[in-house]
């Protein structure tokens, strides 16, 4: 028993990391309808960037993390501005190439720069802090993730619903034609949604360097959170985060009770029985157009 | 009066294809200014041109707004100069709802006091959408939609209205609804340059009409004059000059548009 709820507990840990990348997911989907496959690795190059500030420049670590965060929005506004507005007659398909190619290049350019060698994070918390409640371990980087996560859906929930940038991001989705002639500087709106959306990603990198750190880190955690978008149905905010969560407690049954070399798999399994059975995701809810 | 809009001699280009071959218009503040012209005239074009829809167009030409150049500047620029725009075929957000329609049509304006007046305003031109007040714009009918879409042009306090076929798909009562409260929004003060399909309407409640043939005007005047022209009324409204006495038609009149 007390096997299987710890199993749920590093589940929902390791699920808060997938639903911020999810999340930072869901918000480029929701306004270019492009997934972001880049998204894991500008926030592995933040990360790299606060170690950085941290390691070289002996920074306090508020100062460093507020900055790695300006960092990731400046980051995300700039690859947005400069390479993909610059696409000649987009369409999805090449700016999804765009993205894996910009993917490459940041991971090319993180491993020169810093080597491909495991790296420790002088983060405040260490990966093995934790509480013990009764024989139940739950690591304070965990809690500190999954607030993080829990905080960003609600914050990013109220301001699409309610927040007018918020609502001209999703009417340039839905129509940009008609976002542009009520005045919607569409342009600059997608910019500033890379930018939030990059700052989502940067805390999921920042809150798993301490744990990992090498130039491939964040791969594991951008196709599942990836994964848990789709089963949110890729514009649904909580589902994707919900979604994330199942993800983590299945995997993580699945690695103790079946087969700890498949744990890996089992999510894409999830995925491939979601698009066969409910298409549009387990959580959306869209409005089908009539023809 | 002073011509609020004032389009010289424009020239468009869809790429290779020369849509609009040099036209000029007019429009007189607090006027309602009617387009007229076969399908593929290039009217909806012009308005394209006008709010800055087609990239780097127009080729040539000036368009002035209130004595200002507005040519060749950003769209959402010339929105925040007054212009509102109601696209052909409506252009509304499927996945936002009536009220967020609204919002977004104030999204220039600052001032929350007045955008809730002019909400109210707006549900009292079309009183069918204020039961819709939280449905999806998606899930509404077509001329709920067109509503939806001249309501939402309404919120952004515009100087100048430019409609594009308001009456496309919609039931004759609904055309006469719609065109009713087009003339109502004019005596508040609004300015409007409609392009129309459905003359007989158009003309009946415009003061001045343009009539668009392959990219230019070719015939221009004040609308009851264009209803009683012989021309017009065989190409446009359909009614008949001469008929023989069986019924046949023996001859039909002809009109080289140029």
């Amino acid at each position: 028993m007390i096997d299987f709820i710890q199993m749920i507990v590093s589940g929902v840990a390791v699920g808060s990391t997938y639903a911020l990348m999810g999340l930072a997911m869901v918000i480029i989907y929701k306004t270019s309808e492009v997934p972001n496959f880049a998204q894991g690795e500008m926030a592995l190059i933040t990360s790299y960037f606060a170690m950085m500030l941290l390691t070289q420049m002996n920074m306090s670590v508020y100062l460093a993390f507020f900055l790695s965060f300006v960092f990731a929005v400046v980051l995300g506004c700039f690859l947005e501005f400069a390479i993909l507005r610059r696409a000649k007659e987009p369409n999805v398909l090449g700016m999804i190439v765009i993205t894996i190619g910009i993917e490459m290049i940041i991971l090319g350019f993180v491993s020169w720069k810093f080597g491909a060698d495991q790296k420790t994070m002088p983060f405040p918390i260490g990966p093995y802090d934790s509480f013990i409640i009764g024989d139940i371990f739950i690591s304070k980087l965990a809690v500190l993730t999954l607030v993080t996560a829990l905080l960003f859906m609600i914050i990013l929930y109220l301001f699409f619903k309610y927040s007018k940038l918020g609502l001209a991001m999703k009417a340039t989705q839905q129509n940009s034609v008609a976002a542009q002639i009520i005045g919607i500087r569409t342009n600059r709106t997608l910019m500033m949604t890379w930018g939030i959306s990059s700052l989502v990603g940067a805390s999921a990198g920042l809150l798993i360097s301490p744990t990992i750190m090498h130039p491939f880190m964040m791969w594991d955690p951008m196709l599942k959170g990836f994964a848990a978008a789709v089963m949110g149905g890729m514009t649904s905010l909580p589902g994707a985060v919900i979604a994330a969560y199942m993800l983590g407690i299945i995997e993580n049954l699945f690695g103790g009770y079946v087969s700890i070399e498949f744990k890996t798999v089992v999510a894409f399994v999830i995925i491939v029985l979601v698009l066969c059975i409910k298409p549009s995701g387990l959580f959306s809810k869209h409005y089908i157009k009539k023809v | 009066m002073a011509n609020l809009l004032e389009v010289k001699n424009i020239e468009t280009y869809y790429d290779l294809v020369y849509a609009i071959r040099g036209a000029s218009l007019a429009v007189e503040e607090g006027s309602i200014t009617a387009i007229l012209g076969n399908n593929g005239a290039g009217k909806s074009t012009i308005l394209k041109t006008i709010m800055g829809q087609i990239e780097d167009q127009p080729d040539k030409g000036i368009i002035e707004f209130n004595g200002k150049p507005i040519q060749h500047i950003d769209t959402d620029k010339i929105v925040r100069k007054g212009i509102a725009y109601v696209p052909e075929g409506r252009e509304i957000f499927d996945e936002l709802t009536v009220h967020e329609h609204l919002l977004m049509g104030a999204y220039t304006r600052k001032d929350s006091e007045e955008i809730k007046q002019d909400i109210d305003q707006v549900f009292k031109y079309f009183p069918v959408l204020k039961n819709r007040t939280n449905q999806w714009a998606g899930t509404l009918s077509g001329g709920e939609q067109q509503m939806l879409a001249i309501g939402r042009a309404l919120m952004l306090r515009p100087r100048l209205l430019l409609l594009d076929e308001p009456s496309l798909g919609l039931s004759p009562i609904l055309v006469k609804e719609i065109f009713s409260i087009i003339q109502e929004i004019n005596s508040k003060g609004t300015t409007i340059l409609l392009v129309e399909q459905n003359a007989n309407m158009a003309l009946s409640i415009s003061s001045t009409g343009l009539i668009l043939e392959n990219g230019r005007f070719v015939m221009k005047g004040k609308s009851k004059d264009l209803l009683e022209d012989k021309d017009v009324k065989e190409f446009y409204l359909g009614i008949k000059s001469e008929t023989s006495a069986k019924g046949y038609q023996r001859w039909k009149r002809k009109k080289a548009w140029r």
